[in-house]
């Protein structure tokens, strides 16, 4: 009995903590619509920058937790919402949660870089005065923080509904355009929200550290708990979310307490609030289709099936000739780049031209790997199998959320590969704990490919097939309405089509093609593990392809080698291990509004070198296709690039590239352009 | 039997009614208008007819059978198409695009996996000349004017070939000229048997061009008839100005003690002309409406 009163302690104590970083989540979200997936994260730092202040300089715990909650978390949080997150919330979802996701990674590049792994600890508050209640210890602590829970529960409804800035907040969650038009300025509410629901934040950080830890991840990932307890109230309500808050934390209380300690049960045990985010997901009723959608996405160009074959080509001559020259560590290292490359295109699928995003695309490539180990059909077929059995898992997630939208679709991905990682991956039937696999290298028609410098040429093979099949698909009818999906799924409702089997399936797909790469990569390294598909670094992998460039096939490629080179990099200079991912996620804060990312401003770079030199190198070497050839494939990039280049056809294009602006092109688009709207 | 039939639709947001009790119908053949004051509801009844918004309460009817649970994709296969008075183009995809993902939605994406062909260039470019938009075929559809963009989605509606077509605003961003070969183009479109039903603040556009118009206020129909009984009825003129002409022993008096003039709610200009208030056709323009 007093056992179940301890875990029930316990419990409630979680889950205030839970419920203050809920609250603050629930806060951001509902004023700005930008889901801060770096909630979690930024309260790890705040913690750590509570340690800094009160043990490493020594400065009194008051002083120390009233710097951190009143002055560097609301600073921090106020500098988020006004230089990095500010105007998202009316942009494409996945927009947010890439800058989001890229937060998260820069926050834990950021500690790690300056709090370098060691061992540290944070005392809990008024250590030794424990109280004794109905035969169980209750720490000080503990009280202090269920009091707190309350405290932040009362505050925020005396904020919100007895304030003049609160109501404007509630006022702001509806329509911060009306809100704006009846003098109140939604900009100051969404700085203020921010700044409230970062020190949140901290307050559950520095209320956690003394019972997790002072870890890196940990804590971050504490976030998908207060996720799941925000779901449970729709990221809308705060007494919703508090009950979540607090079933989840004694929930996961008794399964630590009660749940036996071996079998697959036992595993349960490490993914509760993940299962539990994914049952609230799945039990939310059916969103709306959002009308009034955000318009077209500028996509990077297409390039034409001949250009694209060419540079297939180049590609195949230059891993042909890499793989001569490197030794046996190095052509691992390729191999690895061409699996991320792989898994990165299956992105270009589901981000780039879906517009959806998934967090656990490496878990897929898993599924993949697991499933050629286990087919132990080290063919074509056993390949295909295993991209087969991925795309079945992968269209199984999306299944039950097939009725939601893009944030909840990403969110339980998250969630998969929590539960994907824990259950299955280290479960004994599959890789086991720390545990690794043999896998055999692929034969293609009886033909065992054994050298790995063979091998790495066929990984490089599929690498180019794929983004061959992924450009046709593109340009043909499935990607037009790919396209037509992401600009306005009420639109193509209206037109017919089911978006929800459609998306089904675009996930599947997605998945696929992140399984076939897994497999291959199985085959290449000969023993895989679970250490190899850690859903945390799907997180890396997604904002490397944004960085890069989500919608095209050069981003991906571009994108792998830089996934590979991140370790090799780590290793060299260990000292700076944390820069490179803050550099990474920081980068993509500054990038990822832009999907198109680094590869387009190549593409950029090409086109102007080819107007500058182009017509002069053609003109010396007459097997370069004429001048016609590049203005027909001009147009089919501008066609999909015309966002700010209009339409070659009725502006002018001369023999050199140049474009004439439109200022005097087409009368009648002139009267159109001005004709007032009236009536 | 009316193609289309609007029966007691109740829709309510929280504690705002923004469709109270609506019934209406739109015929096979004919050019219906759907007209009322800003925030009558009009949008949201379409909404609720293209499936889009769940009714709180009541029945959406189509050619001749019960629609209200069924969901927007399968309404469309059976025939309704709609334009949005916020636009809905898909913009990253060019003119032509637009209407050729409408046509090959129409077919199916089974159809389209099995590689039949995508739909003939040459039927989306005469959908393109009907319209009237064939000069923007290759543009952007982001980055095309308003009026342009609401011709688009009507051609990318029409690939489906939709016995129901909801047209919510058409004409804004549309010049006189192109208004009037707008006119033409939908008594064109309900001669080929279509029901047409239609949205608009033009009121030239309405009077001249529907068989038949329901007014809406407060989201429940107040009248209905031919534009010449609508335009005489009563309760309309109250809804667009504020107070009934028709009581007028003293309007001026009633006008300004009740009503003031410059009442937000009126859409439609105060004339002097007794017992016509609506402007006759060919007058102009209106002032105001939803913008």
């Amino acid at each position: 009995m007093s056992s179940f009163l301890a875990f029930t302690l316990f419990g409630l104590f979680s889950g205030a903590a839970y419920a203050i970083a809920a609250s603050g989540l629930v806060l951001t979200y509902s004023t700005t619509r930008v889901f801060n997936i770096a909630h979690g994260a930024l309260g790890m730092v705040m913690s750590f920058v509570f340690w800094d202040f009160s043990v490493r300089q020594g400065m009194p715990l008051w002083l120390a937790l009233f710097l951190v909650l009143f002055v560097v978390a609301p600073g921090v949080g106020w500098f988020i919402q006004r230089f990095v997150t500010r105007g998202l919330g009316e942009g494409p979802v996945s927009v947010s949660l890439v800058v989001t996701v890229g937060l998260l990674v820069g926050c834990i590049g950021l500690a790690t870089q300056i709090w370098p792994p060691e061992p540290r600890s944070v005392q809990p508050f008024f250590p030794g005065s424990d109280v004794e209640l109905f035969g169980i210890f209750v720490t000080a602590h503990q009280i202090i923080t269920i009091a707190l829970s309350g405290v932040v529960a009362v505050g925020l409804y005396v904020l919100l509904n007895r304030t003049r800035i609160g109501t404007a907040m509630r006022a702001s969650v509806d329509n911060p355009e009306l809100l704006k038009l009846f003098g109140g300025k939604p900009e100051q509410v969404a700085a203020l929200s921010w700044a409230v629901g970062t020190s949140l934040a901290a307050l559950a950080g520095v209320l956690l550290v003394s019972t997790v830890g002072l870890d890196y991840y940990a804590l971050t990932l504490l976030v998908i708990n207060a996720y799941a307890a925000a779901m449970l109230g729709r990221l809308k309500s705060l007494p919703l979310t508090f009950l979540g808050a607090m079933s989840l934390g004694l929930i996961t209380s008794y399964a630590s307490g009660y749940l036996p300690t071996d079998g697959l049960l036992n595993s349960v045990r490490n993914v509760v609030p993940a299962l539990f985010l994914f049952v609230v997901i799945v039990a939310m009723p059916q969103a709306q289709l959002r009308i009034g959608q955000v318009k077209g996405i500028v996509s990077a160009p297409q390039p034409s099936l001949f250009r694209a074959l060419g540079w297939g080509g180049a590609l195949l001559l230059g891993v042909a000739f890499l793989a001569t020259a490197f030794g046996e560590s190095k052509l691992l290292l390729l191999g690895t780049a061409a699996t991320y490359a792989m898994v990165m295109l299956s992105l270009v699928l589901l981000t780039g031209y879906g517009g959806h995003v998934s967090l656990a695309q490496l878990t897929f490539a898993g599924v993949g790997a697991l499933a050629y180990v286990k087919l132990e059909q080290a063919n074509l077929v056993g390949l295909a199998l295993s991209a087969l059995i991925a795309a079945g898992v992968g269209a199984l997630v999306a299944l039950p959320v097939i009725r939601l939208t893009g944030l909840y679709l990403a969110l339980s991905t998250l969630a998969f590969g929590v539960i994907m990682e824990k259950m299955v991956f280290q479960a004994e039937f599959a890789f086991g704990f720390n545990g690794t696999l043999g896998a055999e290298r692929l034969s293609v028609l009886g033909v065992t490919i054994g050298s790995t410098a063979a091998y790495v040429w066929v990984m490089a093979l599929f690498f180019v097939l794929m983004g061959l099949a992924l450009l046709w698909l593109r340009r043909g009818t499935l990607g037009r309405m790919l396209i037509a999906l992401r600009d306005s799924p009420a639109a193509c409702g209206t037109l017919g089509l089911d978006a929800r089997w459609f998306r089904v399936g675009l996930f599947g797909l997605s998945a696929g093609m992140a399984g076939l790469a897994g497999a291959l990569y199985a085959g290449l390294r000969g023993s895989v593990g679970a250490a190899e598909f850690q859903y945390f670094n799907s997180l890396p992998l997604l904002l490397l392809a944004v960085v890069f460039g989500v919608t095209s096939v050069t981003g991906a490629a571009l994108g792998g080698v830089g996934l590979m080179l991140l370790p090799v990099f780590q290793s060299s200079n260990p000292s700076a291990a944390g820069l490179i991912f803050a550099v990474i996620g920081f980068g993509a804060v500054a990038l990822g509004r832009d999907p198109n990312g680094l590869a387009n401003q190549l593409f950029k770079l090409g086109r102007l070198l080819d107007r500058r030199f182009g017509t002069k190198v053609r003109a010396r070497i007459p097997v370069l296709p004429a001048p016609g050839e590049a203005q027909r494939r001009m147009h089919a990039e501008a066609e999909a690039n015309a966002g700010a280049e209009p339409s070659l056809t009725s502006v002018g294009l001369h023999a050199d590239g140049s474009v004439d602006v439109p200022l005097i092109a087409d009368p009648s688009r002139e009267v159109g352009a001005h004709a007032a709207p009236r009536g | 039997m009316p193609l289309l039939e609007v029966d007691h639709v109740v829709v309510q947001f929280g504690g705002v009614t923004a469709v109270n009790e609506a019934c209406f119908a739109a015929e096979a053949g004919r050019v219906t208008g759907l007209i009322g004051p800003n925030g009558a509801g009009k949008t949201t009844c379409f909404n609720v007819i293209s499936g889009l918004q769940k009714p709180t309460r009541g029945a959406v009817r189509f050619d001749g059978r019960k629609v209200t649970s069924v969901p927007v994709h399968r309404r469309s296969k059976r025939g309704m198409g709609r334009t949005f008075q916020r636009l809905e183009a898909f913009g990253s995809l060019s003119v032509r695009d637009n209407v050729r993902v409408a046509a090959d939605i129409h077919r199916g994406v089974l159809g389209a996996v099995r590689g039949l062909g995508s739909s003939s260039r040459g039927g989306v470019d005469a959908l393109l000349e009907r319209v009237g938009i064939a000069a923007y075929a290759d543009e952007r559809a982001d980055s095309i004017p308003t009026g342009t963009a609401r011709l688009l989605e009507l051609a990318r509606c029409l690939a489906g070939d939709p016995k129901l077509l909801l047209l919510d605003e058409p004409s804004s961003g549309l010049d006189e000229t192109e208004t009037d070969d707008f006119g033409d183009l939908l008594r064109d479109l309900a001669a080929e048997g279509r029901a047409i039903l239609m949205v608009e603040h033009d009121m030239d556009l309405v009077m001249g061009v529907c068989d038949e118009i329901h007014v809406l206020d407060f989201g429940s129909v107040i009248a209905s008839g031919t534009p010449q009984e609508v335009r005489g009825d009563a309760a309309v003129q109250k809804a667009y100005l504020g107070y009934a002409p028709e009581d007028e022993a003293e309007p001026a008096h009633v006008g300004s003690a009740e009503h003031p003039a410059e009442s937000t709610r009126t859409d439609l200009p105060v004339l002097s002309d007794d017992t016509t208030v609506l402007p006759p056709v060919g007058a102009g323009p209106l002032p105001g409406g939803a913008r």
